[in-house]
């Protein structure tokens, strides 16, 4: 299939077609964990990219060579070798970010999203197809948990990245950083795009 | 005694795989729809935990410490774990055929179950020994056993009421996991 699509349509599948936290519903533990600050989501969110770009090239490189009934073991040693050195990079340079992330960077090598992408595209397709379909997926995960982020910072702390946005008068919903609120929103910002794609939709048919 | 019944309730309650922790959420979302499949799958979750928790540890003090090598940690579990997991698999299928047909489908999923790794992780983190580190993956398993069970009772139920159309699927269920957090919210004085 990835044959006569262009690389632009395969980003733009990632993005929002195939948006792997909107659409396919994937990886939602660190969705739900990470999500408490904008920063905390865009950090997350790029740390899986980067993992998922580099593993879906070396696996779509090596995937004539790896025998199929051993290919998940492979894919997963591929993986993990990447998640050890997002885990060593971020704990050198970003400690802040790395204490905030804590258990889910490593977690980062059982995130169905990278798996997934593995198995269903780089193991099928050349490797500047799978550099592009990984910079997909993961820019799509990454504005997702931005967006999850922004949402909660903003309602919970009054404020987005760091600025604060509301007047000094509001007062912080703090449930909302609470694991509890980290489903509540989610299962309404999920809620809320299913609404807006029907719409959108329904547009469409009624103009053709 | 009473040291290790403190731990026991927070691992089930107040520290609850999904309600607190947010690991192994994809099963609690995805797979939960019938009480009995939920809870057999808590089951398969909790027997590997369990082994998990036991091996992982010997793994990181015997071969990683020793070596020097604790960098490696997270690649060495996930493979003791796959590799775990695909031997219980061959195990139960020899020694218990009704067990095998109960479980047989959820085991290859527990190898990308993110609670599974991350309460080998934890386990080195928080620097339990042997019998703290097994009891945490079990009395875990156990919790995320509770959530999932509840939560396929929720589903059952949701499947026969009126739900608008944009909230179908996942953000009901979600919101729904969101009111079960709230409650569990209110064991955090226990432990």
């Amino acid at each position: 299939m990835a044959k006569n699509k262009s690389l632009g349509a395969i980003i733009k599948n990632g993005l929002l077609d195939e948006n792997p936290t909107f659409r396919l519903v994937l990886g939602t533990c660190p969705t739900l964990a990470v999500t408490t600050s904008a920063i905390n989501g865009v950090g997350m969110g790029l740390a899986a990219t980067f993992v998922l770009v580099f593993s879906n090239l070396v696996i779509s490189l090596l995937r004539n060579l790896i025998p199929d009934n051993v290919r998940i073991p492979s894919f997963i040693v591929v993986i993990s070798t990447f998640v050890t050195m997002v885990e060593m990079f971020m704990h050198a340079y970003l400690p802040d970010l790395f204490e905030a992330l804590g258990l889910f960077i490593p977690l980062i090598v059982v995130n169905c999203i990278i798996l997934a992408r593995a198995e269903a595209f780089a193991s099928k397709n050349g490797p500047i197809a799978s550099i592009c379909d990984g910079l997909g997926m993961g820019l799509g995960f990454t504005a997702a948990l931005t967006l999850i982020g922004s949402i909660r910072e903003l309602i919970g702390n009054g404020s987005v990245f760091g600025f604060r946005i509301m007047t000094a008068g509001y007062e912080p919903m703090l449930l909302i950083l609470m694991p509890a609120g980290g489903f509540l929103m989610f299962g309404l910002i999920l809620g809320a795009i299913n609404a807006i794609t029907a719409k959108a939709s329904e547009k469409k048919e009624g103009t053709d | 005694m009473t040291k290790i019944l403190l731990f026991m309730v927070s691992c089930i309650l107040t520290n609850n795989f999904i309600f607190s922790r947010f690991l192994g959420c994809c099963p609690f979302l995805g797979v939960s729809r019938k009480v009995e499949t939920a809870a057999s799958m808590g089951l398969a979750v909790t027997f590997v935990m369990g082994i998990a928790s036991f091996v992982t540890w010997f793994v990181y003090n015997l071969i990683l410490v020793p070596l020097n090598i604790e960098y490696l940690q997270t690649g060495a579990f996930i493979l003791v774990i796959a590799s775990l997991v695909q031997v219980v698999e061959m195990f139960i299928k020899k020694v218990s055929q009704p067990l095998y047909r109960a479980l047989g489908i959820y085991l290859p999923l527990i190898t990308t179950n993110c609670a599974v790794l991350g309460v080998a992780v934890l386990n080195v983190n928080e620097g339990y020994g042997l019998g703290y580190s097994v009891m945490n993956g079990v009395f875990g398993a156990l919790g995320f056993t509770l959530a999932i069970v509840l939560m396929a009772g929720v589903t059952e139920r949701l499947e026969t009421s009126k739900i608008p159309q944009a909230l179908k699927g996942f953000p009901i269920t979600l919101i729904s996991a969101s009111l079960m957090a709230i409650a569990f919210l209110g064991f955090g004085g226990l432990a």
